[in-house]
């Protein structure tokens, strides 16, 4: 700033133009998100701080890695290789169910979710605060991410993406108050929307009658009812039941599988669009891993 | 007042830039609701300071890039930045002859003007939060100020134009 003003008209005229700039900036990103361009030079120009304040992390990382003794990683090595062979024998079994599925659902003549392309992230930064639960990831669009792309870690569904530029993309969490994510009961096959609370790992079930069929410890994986969540992902397990029946709906908190608060990697998922219900391709189904 | 060079510029920069690291800076989630408004405090100080180079203009584009790192509208933390510049830099001779007391109320009150803002804006986009989030850091801002004034201070004093 070399301009040299004194008290007077120019400094309420500046004042009043970036106000009306500013309320203009804040209508076309929320009314008509008009502005993902503009966000995501910010974000580039941004990403060295970001990356800056991440380091300490990545450092304490590293060294955790680099610095351990070769005991710790025998031990590590062989406790991977258990845990590698107890997934294997696992995965063969769900290899045969899911041909099996295949097989009596092509008898059913109804389409089927092919397996999904991943691509590991990792987590830059979290935002956690009272109201908004976001985190930024490394991969952006150069990666092929996009936007709304479900994110998933190894306990179950994380969140989703909402803003990419090239280089980092920024996702919601499902725990974020402004999330809602519909799901399923798996024991019982009810439906409902879990919305995010913003406090710490819980979601709120949603649009329960109180009659329903769900106790505490059940399992919610995603519906696949919005067309971007795939169906079937573990998302958490319902907590308190409150079931009033002068209530029109129950209300029911959920505790997420993924551990939000302590993740430092995700996956983002491409989901195979299942081919039109009728045509559906038989011979070139993939399970892509 | 002799003409300051263009290391002023530098700790101005330097400073904000710093300030924009601590709101970023990652904390315990209980602690994150108490975090200072780290950027308005040090913005405020400058435009008390020295408001022929920082005044309404970077506040904004200040705030800009804090929507950005916070996911916030863009505009929000701008335009809130922008009155807390343009009435600190209204009224800087009377607020450096303020005793540090009184200085650390000014900057409650214009921490409130954005926290204001904000619940506002929320309130407008159908959210809602703890109303503590947007209060807390009035609080912890007006109590650090006395350390914030003293760093800044002694930064300005050393590197940049000698007091006005």
């Amino acid at each position: 700033m070399k301009t040299l003003f004194r008290d007077g008209p120019p400094l309420g005229f500046r004042l009043t133009a970036l106000l009306l700039a500013s309320l203009l900036l804040m209508t076309l990103d929320h009314r008509y998100e008009r502005l993902e361009p503009v966000r995501s030079v910010l974000s580039v120009v941004v990403y060295p701080l970001r990356y800056l304040v991440h380091l300490p992390a990545t450092l304490a990382d590293w060294s955790s890695e680099s610095l351990v003794t070769r005991r710790s990683l025998t031990d590590e090595n062989h406790r991977l290789r258990r845990q590698n062979l107890l997934l294997k024998t696992r995965s063969q079994r769900y290899a045969a169910l899911e041909a099996e599925n295949l097989r009596l659902r092509e008898l059913l003549e109804s389409s089927v979710e092919l397996g999904d392309r991943v691509l590991a992230a990792d987590v830059v930064a979290m935002e956690l605060g009272s109201p908004t639960r976001e985190m930024l990831l490394n991969k952006g669009s150069r990666h092929g991410v996009y936007r709304g792309q479900p994110i998933i870690d190894g306990h179950g569904v994380v969140g989703q993406v909402v803003h990419v530029n090239p280089i980092s993309s920024t996702a919601l969490l499902i725990t974020d108050s402004s999330h809602a994510l519909p799901v399923q009961v798996v024991r019982s096959g009810v439906r409902a929307v879990a919305t995010g609370t913003g406090a710490g790992d819980a979601l709120d079930l949603a649009y329960v009658a109180p009659n329903a069929d769900v106790k505490p410890g059940d399992l919610i994986v995603t519906s696949g009812m919005d067309g971007r969540f795939p169906a079937g992902y573990p998302v958490g397990a319902v907590g308190e039941v409150a079931l009033d029946p002068n209530e029109p709906f129950a209300r029911i908190r959920a505790q997420t599988s993924a551990k939000l608060g302590q993740i430092r990697e995700v996956l983002l998922v491409w989901t195979t669009e299942p081919k039109d219900g009728r045509g559906t391709p038989r011979a070139e189904r993939v399970v892509q891993r | 007042m002799s003409a300051p060079g263009a290391d002023g510029v530098l700790i101005i920069a330097a400073t904000l830039f710093l300030a924009l690291f601590l709101a970023v800076l990652p904390l315990p989630e209980w602690a994150t609701a108490w975090r200072p408004a780290w950027v308005a405090m040090v913005l405020v100080y400058w435009c008390m300071t020295l408001p022929e180079r920082v005044g309404v203009g970077t506040g904004w584009l200040i705030g800009l890039l804090l929507d950005a790192l916070h996911g916030t509208p863009l505009g929000q933390s701008a335009a809130a930045l922008a009155i807390a510049a343009y009435v600190t830099a209204k009224n800087y001779r009377r607020l450096r002859l303020f005793p540090v007391v009184q200085q650390a109320l000014w900057v409650g009150l214009m921490i409130s003007v954005n926290a204001l803002l904000t619940w506002w804006v929320r309130g407008i986009r159908g959210l809602e939060a703890d109303p503590g989030y947007y209060w807390l850091p009035v609080l912890t801002s007006m109590l650090l100020w006395p350390w914030v004034f003293l760093v800044l201070s002694e930064a300005r004093r050393r590197y940049a134009a000698p007091a006005p």
